[in-house]
């Protein structure tokens, strides 16, 4: 399973890659592996607000439909628009072409207090999987 | 069962200049529809529908029958949907022609008939969930769910603060947490406990007076009890928010135990699952509520009321939340379900209820050791195992293609989520012990050749009509309107 090390991850399996002002999200390859073939992502608009821990979209697969929690509160800037037809990049390439949106963090400190890459590798494989 | 026919689209059969009726010859002069309905005629071409004779219609749609899968080929395992056998005495009675023939406008006075059989229903469905007031008029589960939250609001505007938050616990039915948001309520995850049940600790920390209500499946997903279902009343009540019960388990509970004894506020109840009237196919279903007596003011207009041995329907109510459906609801689901309610009984119910739990047992008893068991506790009228342990990469969904070439429908899948790879089997009461342990036999056939032969079991089905669809393409890319 893919972690790359320098990103953040949640408890619910999202990302954040934090660049100056900006956090770029997306779900970890752990998350798209579970979730199996991704059919649908549902994500805010630039311009939309966005909250730590609260649900900004859904992802839909072809097992279920699951909430995805932004990592990090700021204002959408862009949303990956690739994804309305190719939302297989979710599967492909979770951590590139896979990215969901990007926002303008309200506090670049904030993403400090998820985990890295070694304590997320930790937290799944504690979770029993 | 694998059939080699390709069945056309009606549309693909058709055949100009055909058609499947012979009208005499037109008598009176032709009026354009533009002269007769001026503006308001249809200016495009007819709709290019196909033209066919009635038996390539009747054929068409037999042979496509033909390809089906039901209740009445064989056992129909899908956890949480109660597909019992729906006797065919509910079809006799609903073709009484007094029944299928009387009109919703008609005067009351000459349906007294069809109004006593509501009525009848109503009583017969609060008796049955310890309620005090019933509406037949919701068309499915979730409509009901979203009417009886509507009752919830209500009741909580009527107290002046129709509050904020909905508590949902992660083995509820997928379609609660969107009946609560419909309700215009935000709804929160309430994690189970590691029993599988509602954590009491947890949920009295949470509970506010900001939580309008909490909705519990009970059994649960898992096809576990609530043990602490007194307890989360109680806790729910002290801050004056409502229980409301998703009743599409209630197939495990008939005359055993009853939510409104429970301290339940209100519930729906699937008339298509546990009072055997027949399951979608694009037919209606029917989602009862039913509720406590401080929630009927609020309970859609009209209800069936009776006053001195006269039927009729009561549409004082200037508290209702208004209409749910056209006239009453679908009244010959409502007349199906009342006829099964009566031949079977109370003393025949509980049994049914008792028999459901029992087969389920029987399966989970014959099963394990080859599938894991999702939760380790007891369980009512289903049971839930997991992909745990499958080998070779076999996953769920392999395992239920491949029980399709054994001639049976699979069970419900990864669902619900809190199971890994979920496999959800209810037998209900209405399979008897050969076929559940001719289920049995492929499930111990399929293990096994998840063992040796993998790729028989990644590939299946082999013997159905169509073989392993594309889901993913489908979904992706859905083709949803034929184009000539």
């Amino acid at each position: 399973m893919n972690i790359p090390s320098g990103l953040r991850y949640t408890k619910t399996h999202e990302w954040v890659k934090i660049e100056g002002q900006t956090g770029t999200v997306g779900v970890s390859d752990f998350a798209q592996h579970e979730l199996g073939d991704i059919v649908f992502v549902e994500a805010p608009q630039p311009g939309d607000g966005v909250t730590a821990g609260a649900q900004m979209g859904t992802v839909e697969s072809v097992k279920a439909v699951s909430e995805l929690n932004c990592p990090i509160s700021g204002t959408v800037a862009e949303t990956n628009e690739a994804l309305a037809d190719h939302p297989e990049y979710l599967n492909q390439d979770p951590y590139g072409a896979g990215w969901i949106v990007k926002v303008t963090l309200s506090d670049a400190k904030e993403a400090e207090g998820l985990m890295d890459a070694q304590a997320y590798a930790k937290y799944v494989a504690e979770s029993g999987h | 069962m694998s059939r080699q026919i390709e069945e056309k689209l009606l549309f693909e059969l058709d055949h100009p200049g055909r058609n499947g009726a012979s009208l005499p010859k037109c008598d009176v002069p032709e009026v354009s529809f533009a002269d007769a309905f001026g503006p308001l005629a249809r200016k495009e071409e007819p709709v290019a529908l196909p033209e066919l004779s009635e038996v390539d219609v009747i054929r068409h749609f037999t042979r496509l029958s033909a390809c089906n899968y039901s209740v009445d080929l064989g056992l129909y395992p899908l956890g949480s949907c109660t597909m019992k056998y729906n006797p065919k005495i509910n079809e006799a009675v609903c073709r009484y022609e007094g029944l299928s023939g009387v009109h919703p406008l008609q005067d009351e006075a000459t349906a007294q008939g069809a109004l006593e059989l509501m009525h009848a229903l109503q009583e017969s469905l609060c008796a049955i969930s310890g309620m005090d007031a019933c509406t037949l008029q919701p068309a499915a589960g979730a409509h009901g769910e979203f009417t009886g939250m509507q009752l919830i609001r209500a009741y909580h505007e009527a107290k002046g603060n129709p509050r904020k938050i909905v508590l949902i616990p992660d083995s509820a039915h997928g379609t609660n947490p969107a009946s609560a948001h419909f309700a215009g309520y935000a709804v929160e995850e309430f994690k189970s406990g590691a029993d599988g049940c509602v954590d009491v600790e947890a949920l009295k920390a949470r509970m506010n007076e900001e939580v309008a209500a909490i909705m519990l499946t009970v059994p649960n997903t898992l096809g576990i009890f609530e043990k602490n279902i007194k307890a989360v009343c109680e806790i729910l009540h002290a801050k004056g928010g409502q229980v409301y019960i998703d009743g599409a388990n209630l197939n495990a509970l008939m005359g055993v135990t009853r939510p409104g004894d429970w301290g339940a506020d209100v519930m729906h109840i699937n008339l298509h699952k546990t009072f055997s009237t027949p399951h979608g196919g694009g037919g209606p279903g029917a989602g009862p509520v039913a509720c406590k007596a401080h929630l009927e003011p609020f309970l859609p207009v009209p209800i069936v009321v009776k006053k001195e041995e006269r039927y009729s329907f009561d549409y004082e109510r200037p508290m209702s939340i208004g209409k749910v459906q056209g006239f009453y609801g679908n009244f010959l689901v409502l007349a199906r379900a009342l006829a099964y309610i009566e031949t079977m009984g109370a003393e025949g119910l509980k049994s049914a209820s008792e028999l459901a739990v029992l087969n389920a047992n029987y399966l989970r008893a014959k099963l394990t050791g080859k599938l894991e068991l999702g939760f380790d506790g007891p369980t009512l009228h289903e049971v839930v195992f997991c992909d745990k342990g499958m080998p070779n990469g076999v996953t769920t969904m392999d395992f239920a293609k491949r029980l399709i070439d054994y001639g049976f429908h699979p069970p419900t899948v990864y669902f619900p989520l809190i199971v890994h790879g979920a496999i959800m089997i209810e037998p209900t009461e209405t399979e008897p012990k050969e076929e559940m342990d001719r289920f049995v036999e492929a499930v111990e056939k399929i293990v096994a050749e998840a063992r040796e032969t993998p790729d028989l079991v990644k590939k299946a089905p082999h013997e159905a009509y169509r073989k392993r669809l594309d889901e993913v393409a489908a979904a992706r890319n859905p083709r949803l309107v034929w184009k000539r």
